[in-house]
């Protein structure tokens, strides 16, 4: 059994605090449940003292980062549950309507391929080029933005993830 | 005898964390293993077991009678232990 890392509440409260104002700023909102969503914030915290970074409380995760990029919050399945469910996987960030009261929050379906269908799949296939473009195009796999420029962003100026979690798109 | 409903989950999980209120709650005798503090042999077999019920392996999974539930879904517990 592997042991288990020790949070405080104010570490708990200071993370949830910016992520809270983080998500606002982007246009997302984190669930109004404080204390369900401050359980899964101590949960990201946890992670990211057993792994270094901040693995899905409600995934297994591998502890190899190239393997668990994928579902490192926010996930890149957070968006398209957001429009299917009105909620991401874990329930820590809700749709407006979620948030709201109009719709019910429940646990929705696994989105991420099973571990045997998650092999790395080819970036870039069947693209043809319109012309030479001036520069190439990054993609965020979080939430979709797309920069023109020699290298990605270090920082997702929209949902805030690091530079690793995006692809080259053009 | 029968075997006892085992319930796979995640130490950090709410949904999980939910499910074994719910389970508290109706009174059931369940065994459980938080497969994120388990290691080496010990996590692949559960992965494993998992694997056979619930392909996509996601957490909570409940295992009884060689049936499962996925996710936190109050009637399907229900129904799965005859409750």
């Amino acid at each position: 059994m592997s042991e288990m890392p020790e949070v405080s509440q104010n570490e708990v409260d200071k993370l949830f605090a910016r992520l809270d104002a983080e998500a606002r700023a982007g246009g997302y909102l984190l669930n109004p449940d404080t204390e369900f969503t401050k359980d899964l914030v101590r949960g990201l915290l946890i992670n990211e003292k057993r792994y270094g970074y901040w693995a899905c409380p409600c995934r297994l995760a591998d502890g190899v980062k190239e393997k668990d990029l994928d579902m490192i919050c926010p996930c890149d399945y957070r968006d398209p549950d957001l429009s299917d469910f009105g909620t991401c996987y874990c329930a820590l960030y809700v749709s407006p309507d979620v948030a709201a009261g109009k719709r019910k929050l429940t646990t929705i379906p696994e989105r991420r391929p099973a571990p045997d269908k998650r092999a790395q799949k080819p970036a870039q296939q069947g693209w043809t080029l319109p012309a030479k473009l001036p520069y190439p195009v990054w993609r965020c796999k979080v939430c979709g933005y797309l920069a023109a420029r020699e290298n990605p962003p270090e920082i997702c100026p929209v949902c805030k993830v690091k530079k690793d979690r995006f692809e080259r798109f053009l | 005898m029968t075997e006892k409903p085992m319930l796979y989950a995640l130490s950090t999980c709410i949904w999980c964390k939910k499910m074994k209120t719910l389970l508290d709650a109706m009174d059931v005798d369940y065994e459980h293993k938080y497969v994120d503090l388990l290691e080496g042999a010990e996590r692949d077999a559960a992965v494993a077991e998992i694997k056979k019920h619930n392909p996509s392996c996601s957490y909570p999974t409940l295992i009884f009678n060689s049936q499962c539930v996925v996710g936190y879904d109050e009637e399907a517990v229900k129904k799965l232990l005859g409750k």
